[in-house]
């Protein structure tokens, strides 16, 4: 996508704390803005650092600064690094235009593991994603990011992906110029391998 | 990419709204900052501090945020622009300084106080609205609606203080704090000013060339006549604005990210035609001029802000002067029912809010989806909070709780803030159950402590960090000393502040620059007051354990102290790539629900690195999560979870 199809285009990024959205989000917030686009990033952090559900709100403009949120309902993409996040995010934000990307692994909540609350097949789970919204993307890079050395690398897959969705205005070089501005040496390389499997991910 | 010193004015930054505040800091050329952490706060000191040494300025973390306040007022009187971020609680803990300061008035340097409010306490034990400290202690109030505005209001900010001789308090919020935006850089500003505490008596104008409290009778008044003079500066302030149709059907008067949801709301149910929106960004003391005048454009008035009805108490106050000819407004808000009086605010609740008031309904999305995805996602389950894989805390929790079950007599484990503060939830087996404000729980403690008379026979075990000895414990601890409390305090010390992101304290021998500092040692201090220390390693539960259950059979009274020394997992993971262990669960060992454990490792001990192979039915580890510290192989009753030397 080159342009911008919608003032402002809402991205929630999301997943469990620790994941690294918020990495994530300033990285896609970083690219936008150095595409001349007015980007704003609201962390919804705090304790959540600690396994609570986590999201970053990106809203893309031309035009103005937007609130810190997005309203319910009001999500044009949701980018989830854990497929239970990605139901609730919709839950809460999504509407019948909204597209998903999703990683597939899940991580148990506490309450699951104990077996208070039961988490649900993966089935189940991606035929509910799909079936409310416009557009699923379900990727595994939690085991590519295990591949590549360690789940550390599953964020910036999962921003590959979001590249290769081709739903913001967003790609590959203005990407790799963010990483090279925090990262360097094989840091840098295998991000950058990261971002390439994620883009292979959503192509194949 | 460009640090926050970047010498380029007019370029665009995607900024924080903390970095924002540190950036307007620079550009009114500050030369001294101080801070202790806490969110939604901590990145100003934390932006600043990375650039100070660079940018020859003084930045420090302080133990606490009291200190902080005086020695940034220190330097201001001295003559250096200084400013001290703190969060709300910290607000609370300066609240005796500033009251004084008011009187004394701040010298010539200017002193500019952040105070970040957490609404709905997403990162704290409490939910405030600090504003009211300034209508207390007679301080002009600021409240940014955005990044970009944050970065002027502070620079602005300095300026009103050196003139109106007063703390000039700017009142952020987690979401403003915690949001980059996009904000147009000014000019550096260098500060070369000579540091200098002025010796001119006055006779006729104590207060001009002395920083003392008294007499407070004319230095109340005084500061008083100082604040008056601030409305006419306000009046013509660029952050207030008002945006919308001459003669709106209803008004909208809000204040800090509110404007935001406001214009959000607005736009969202299509009534910008019928509905204008007063920003005020100055919004204490009123400039009541310009309300006023705002209030003239309609008779009705809706007040949307976080989290108390501060503007709006002071504007009915201000309307319920005007003279009795003046048409009657109605006015809509937190007193209404409109706007909740807790919690934090968003799009949505403004949207109910407005939509109530004009009469009209909304709906976010279509009725039959809403429904069926709302059905759909009860597959979710809930997901709580807990302790990091390989956390210390978890394994101290479990050794507390152990040692209470074993002593038999219904101990009573009393703490404060800080990730171990979760001790009151799952994650920390439930086993805090006392828990206020930074140092109140070995504050309670000695209470606890001193009831021998009436029967009481629990034992009693305070907890806190390390962070937190150093903030807030010290005083306590010495009165349990003094007073012969009987309580054993557990100092959780994991060498970091792990909840705010892992800034240094006293004693980890590195300041806020990074420099090497000298670090202050608990242990020798604990000492000096005549107390018995020990110090345990949390992950050996079977002596954390043992040790516990001895003190507290421990007939000799008074205060006790345990360090329980593990650097928090987070700080030693970024540090050494490698696992200590290499951690699996044989399954020949696992009798999984067969054992009479009923799934202990998961259902009680519950870190997340542990899993229940549903298929198997037996635990399983989660390697994607997993730290590999060891601890859960010593819960095993079977001896089923291995550790291998990694």
């Amino acid at each position: 996508m080159k342009t911008l199809t919608k003032e402002p285009l809402n991205v929630i990024i999301g997943g469990v704390g620790g994941q690294g959205n918020v990495l994530m989000a300033f990285l896609v917030g970083s690219a936008l803005l150095s595409k001349g686009y007015l980007a704003g990033v609201g962390d919804t952090y705090g304790t959540s650092q600690r396994g609570g559900p986590v999201a970053s709100h990106v809203r893309i403009s031309k035009e103005k600064q937007y609130s810190p949120l997005i309203a319910s309902g009001h999500a044009d993409v949701i980018v989830a690094l854990e497929p239970v996040e990605a139901l609730r995010l919709l839950n809460q934000f999504g509407n019948p235009d909204t597209v998903v990307i999703t990683n597939s692994r899940p991580v148990y909540p506490p309450d699951v593991s104990s077996g208070k609350a039961t988490y649900p097949e993966m089935d189940e789970l991606s035929q509910a994603i799909r079936k409310f919204s416009a557009k699923a993307i379900i990727v595994n890079a939690t085991d590519e990011a295990l591949k590549m050395g360690g789940a550390i690398f599953t964020n910036v897959i999962m921003i590959g992906a979001l590249i290769g969705a081709d739903v913001l205005p967003l790609d590959r070089e203005s990407m790799a110029a963010q990483l090279a501005d925090r990262f360097h040496g094989t840091v840098l390389e295998n991000d950058i391998k990261a971002v390439d499997k994620g883009i292979e991910l959503v192509a194949g | 990419m460009p640090g926050i010193d970047i010498d380029a004015p007019g370029s665009v930054q995607l900024l924080l709204g903390n970095e924002a505040i540190a950036r307007g800091a620079l550009e009114a050329g500050i030369g001294f900052a101080a801070a202790y952490p806490g969110t939604p706060s901590s990145e100003i000191l934390e932006t600043l501090a990375r650039v100070a040494k660079k940018m020859n300025f003084h930045a420090e973390w302080s133990t606490n945020e009291m200190v902080a306040m005086e020695a940034a007022a220190g330097a201001s009187f001295a003559g250096i622009p200084a400013i001290s971020s703190m969060k709300q609680n910290g607000a609370d803990v300066v609240s005796d300084f500033l009251v004084n300061v008011g009187m004394t008035g701040v010298g010539k340097g200017g002193l500019v106080a952040v105070i970040g409010d957490d609404p709905s306490a997403i990162s704290s034990s409490n939910e405030q609205d600090s504003r009211w400290i300034c209508k207390w202690m007679d301080m002009p109030l600021l409240e940014p609606s955005s990044a970009q505005e944050a970065k002027d209001m502070v620079k602005w900010a300095f300026e009103l203080s050196r003139e109106l001789d007063i703390v000039v308090v700017v009142r952020e919020t987690t979401r403003l704090a915690h949001t980059r935006s996009n904000v147009k850089l000014g000019e550096l500003v260098k500060t070369e000013k000579e540091a200098y505490f002025s010796d001119t008596w006055d006779m006729f104008q104590p207060a001009k060339s002395q920083f003392a409290a008294g007499p407070f009778g004319i230095l109340h008044y005084q500061l008083q006549q100082r604040l008056a003079k601030a409305p006419a500066i306000f009046e013509t302030s660029p952050f207030n604005y008002y945006v919308g149709p001459d003669k709106p059907e209803l008004l909208i008067i809000t204040s800090g990210v509110c404007w935001l949801y406001s214009t959000e709301a607005v736009e969202r149910l299509g009534l910008q035609d019928r509905v204008g929106i007063f920003k005020l960004g100055t919004s204490w003391p009123l400039p009541e001029k310009l309300v006023e005048k705002q209030l003239g454009r309609t008779n009705e008035v809706l007040f949307v802000e976080e989290i108390n009805p501060f503007i709006e108490g002071s504007v009915m106050e201000l309307a319920a002067s005007f003279p009795a000819n003046k048409p009657h407004i109605n006015f809509y808000g937190k007193r209404t029912g409109h706007v909740n009086l807790f919690g934090e605010l968003n799009t949505d609740l403004v949207t109910d809010a407005v939509a109530k008031v004009v009469g009209i309904t909304y709906q976010a999305r279509d009725a039959k989806y809403d429904m069926e995805l709302k059905e759909a996602a009860k597959m979710v389950p809930p997901r709580s909070i807990n302790f990091c894989p390989g956390c210390p805390h978890r394994a101290t929790y479990w050794a507390i709780k152990n040692a209470l079950t074993l002593d038999g007599r219904n101990g009573v484990v009393a703490g404060d803030i800080g990730c171990y503060s979760m001790g009151f939830a799952a994650g920390g087996f439930f086993q805090e159950r006392a828990m206020h404000c930074m140092g109140g729980g070995i504050g309670v403690a000695n209470g606890l402590g001193n009831l021998k008379e009436f029967g009481f026979d629990q034992p009693v075990i305070a907890v806190a960090g390390d962070s937190t000895f150093y903030h807030a414990c010290i005083p306590a601890l010495i009165n349990g000393v003094w007073n012969r409390a009987n309580f054993i305090f557990l100092i959780l010390d994991n060498s970091a502040t792990a909840m705010t992101g892992f800034q240094p304290h006293p004693g980890v021998g590195v300041d806020a620059t990074g420099e090497q500092a000298p670090a202050i040692d608990m242990e020798a201090l604990c000492r000096s007051m005549g107390i018995k220390v020990e110090v345990c390693d949390p992950f050996d539960l079977k002596n954390t354990t043992e040790t516990l259950v001895r003190l507290m059979a421990d007939d000799e009274p008074g205060a006790k102290v345990v360090i329980m020394r593990r650097i928090c997992e987070l700080v030693r993971g970024r540090r050494e790539k490698h696992a200590p262990y290499k951690m699996h669960v044989d399954p020949d060992k696992c009798v999984g629900d067969e054992c009479g454990c009923n799934r202990l490792c998961i259902r009680l001990f519950a870190c997340p690195g542990l899993m229940w192979d549903n298929k198997a039915g037996k635990a399983k580890i989660d390697e994607a999560q997993c730290t590999g510290c060891g601890v859960c192989s010593d819960i095993c009753s079977q001896g089923a979870i291995i550790k291998e030397a990694a």
